[in-house]
């Protein structure tokens, strides 16, 4: 008899701890749906960015880009990023379509000879043109791309942790900062390497709202802990009026891209 | 020839011009200069008389593009010049100058154009819309300008694009004091056509580009004068060469599957003189982003087969190809490729390493090596060049 009370208890236990995992689970993924929906018809976007470059004895290096972007939601958005500078490399470009699950479709524009090479998108934790930011952190971010635990929630900012579905991913989780009130925009991210250690801290800064619903921060700065490298993302407008189509997204407009 | 470019240019380019010019509502332009020095050294002592050994060399490419209607209209031009001590490699040329007109699911493009089909390394076989500037370069990834009027169009099963290709654009070759040349120098007006109208039989091309989950294919055909000339050798030694008309049914496949690319390239080329079949196929394999170090490393490997045998122009008729790409992915863009070419009938190898960096923000310096090695006194073509390895260096400055 007692055995069998200790047993219930026991097995009490594990199921509320069962239920309390599964509850974080569900409330993480909750606010990451909640995230997906409050930025949820912007349509498309075209946005002018410079990328500075600074080693840890802090000489900088300057690129720019442009990205223009499709909105889908059966399946994950298009995206396609000119190379503006450095001017050895102007019109290199890429065209991604990202998928909610599987790997995403990834082509490359060599102007130079004219060539469009599709490209394997394995190479997720790559750095990204000699950035602090890898491919991962740039494609488009999939509600389905990760698994979710639910942290904490204080002040208005809900802590999430991410979990990356894929093994090729860098990283073994990311915390996530979500501020409620701002519909859930993202006001910081730590991402963790493969042994567990903080690799990199993203902040995002000088948030615009458009279109009295979609927040943009016009600042990233990325900061490697280990390696002592930092890149900062700096935005010009984004333009949301632009209407962007799927025939802006084909083989021939990468190549009008690049020219 | 080039005075006839641009009457054809001229037919239309003022229509363009000034008839858009009242509708539109924002201009967006830019200007670029590449300034490139090059030395180019020949190590091995010339086969044939009059060669030389140090090729210093200047080249210029201007840029200039102007887009209206949020970039649905637009005028591209790249010019090209080089000034080298070999005559015939001192040489200008339009690469580009089109005009360019986007509507939903088609474009139109018409003038001086440069394309490029293909999936594979070490040979491109189903590239065939522009002319080969042979002194340029070794792997004749160099072309020029050719005059076009190009309608794609995009559906739901792919695009489809038509060529009307009214010019024929003769290749260059190495003058007298040029390596990588016949013992005989190849006049460039000597190589005649199989065609009466010359330069101006009317070519055209259809492709069709198709990609659905992990497969890329393109289908393409070409009807005209052959981009390459036919050569035959004349008792006295002399080669005989002229361009004849042809058709060439191309089909090029890439499966891009995890970090494997699959990659086949295959043509059937028919004319009154030759047909022959030819194929390069094989894969590309990278390791990425090696111990969070960001250094990329591929490898390569491709089967190369051309039923021309030695009459195949670039001597790659039973050859297997093995390479190596590193990319470091630093902040210089710090790029490598190596590898060789090995005949699988005889000892003939060619070696070839090409690597480049940025120096600060414009200027990249560039390196090139190609070897060959063992060269087959039976090469028909590749005989020629037994004594033409040689390292190359230039530096660019980017205005």
């Amino acid at each position: 008899m007692k055995n069998i009370k200790i047993l219930f208890a026991l097995t009490a236990l594990i199921f509320s701890d069962n239920l309390l995992a599964q509850d974080a689970a569900s409330k993480g993924l909750e606010v990451a749906k909640a995230a997906e929906k409050a930025d949820l018809g912007f349509g498309s976007s075209v946005v002018d960015l410079q990328m500075v470059l600074k080693n840890k004895n802090g000489q900088t290096s300057e690129r720019t880009l442009t990205t223009r972007t499709l909105e889908l939601t059966e399946d994950g958005d298009k995206s396609l990023i000119t190379f503006n500078s450095p001017k050895d490399v102007k019109g290199t470009a890429t065209l991604t379509f990202t998928h909610k699950v599987g790997s995403d479709d990834q082509w490359l524009y060599l102007p130079s000879i004219k060539r469009v090479k599709r490209i394997s998108s394995n190479n997720k934790s790559g750095p990204f043109v000699g950035s602090e930011f890898a491919y991962e952190d740039l494609s488009s971010q999939e509600v389905e791309k990760y698994t979710y635990k639910f942290l904490k929630e204080e002040n208005g900012i809900i802590t999430v942790e991410q979990d990356p579905v894929d093994p090729k991913s860098g990283y073994t989780k990311r915390l996530v900062q979500y501020n409620k009130s701002k519909g859930y925009r993202i006001e910081k991210v730590e991402f963790y390497d493969r042994k567990g250690a903080l690799l990199k801290t993203l902040n995002y800064g000088n948030y615009k709202l458009y279109k009295n619903k979609f927040w943009r921060a016009l600042e990233l700065h990325m900061v490697n802990h280990q390696s002592r490298k930092e890149t900062k993302l700096i935005f010009g407008e984004y333009d949301f009026d632009i209407q962007l189509t799927d025939e802006s997204f084909t083989e021939n407009a990468l190549k009008r891209a690049g020219r | 020839m080039r005075s006839a470019i641009i009457v054809f240019l001229s037919f239309f380019l003022p229509s363009v011009l000034f008839g858009q010019e009242k509708k539109a509502k924002k201009f967006e332009q830019e200007f670029e200069l590449e300034v490139q020095a090059e030395y180019r050294y020949f190590f091995d002592n010339a086969q044939f008389t009059g060669q030389n050994d140090h090729f210093p060399s200047l080249a210029l490419r201007p840029e200039y593009s102007i887009d209206w209607n949020k970039g649905d209209d637009q005028i591209n031009f790249k010019g090209f010049l080089r000034i080298d001590t070999d005559d015939e490699r001192t040489h200008y040329d339009i690469r580009e100058l089109y005009y360019q007109k986007v509507h939903n699911k088609w474009e139109l493009s018409v003038g001086l154009k440069k394309i490029f089909w293909g999936v594979t390394e070490s040979n491109h076989l189903v590239d065939i819309i522009n002319q080969t500037d042979q002194v340029e370069s070794f792997d004749g990834e160099e072309k020029l300008g050719q005059p076009m009027v190009q309608f794609s169009y995009n559906t739901s099963f792919g695009t489809f694009d038509f060529f009307y290709l009214p010019y024929f654009r003769k290749r260059t070759f190495p003058g007298e004091k040029g390596r990588l040349r016949f013992g005989i120098p190849i006049n460039q007006d000597d190589i005649g056509f199989e065609s009466a109208a010359e330069e101006w039989h009317q070519d055209f091309a259809v492709r069709y580009k198709h990609y659905f989950s992990i497969f890329d294919i393109g289908l393409s055909h070409f009807y005209g004068t052959g981009r390459e000339p036919l050569f035959s050798s004349n008792e006295d030694g002399s080669i005989n060469a002229f361009y004849p008309v042809i058709n060439q049914t191309g089909l090029d496949l890439q499966i891009t599957h995890d970090a494997f690319l699959w990659k086949i390239e295959s043509i059937y080329r028919s004319s009154d003189f030759q047909d022959f079949f030819a194929f390069t196929g094989g894969l590309e394999y990278t390791f990425s982003n090696i111990k969070n170090s960001g250094l990329d490393i591929g490898i390569l490997g491709e089967y190369l087969y051309d039923e021309r045998d030695e009459l195949a122009l670039n001597a790659l008729q039973n050859d297997v190809f093995f390479g190596s790409r590193l990319a470091l992915n630093d902040t210089q863009d710090t790029q490598l490729l190596m590898g060789g070419i090995f005949d699988l009938e005889n000892s003939s190898r060619i070696y070839s390493l090409e690597a480049s960096r940025r120096i600060g923000n414009s200027l990249k310096l560039e390196l090139e090596a190609r070897i060959f090695s063992k060269i087959d006194d039976g090469e028909f073509i590749l005989s020629n060049f037994k004594n033409d390895s040689f390292f190359k260096i230039s530096l660019s400055k980017f205005f």
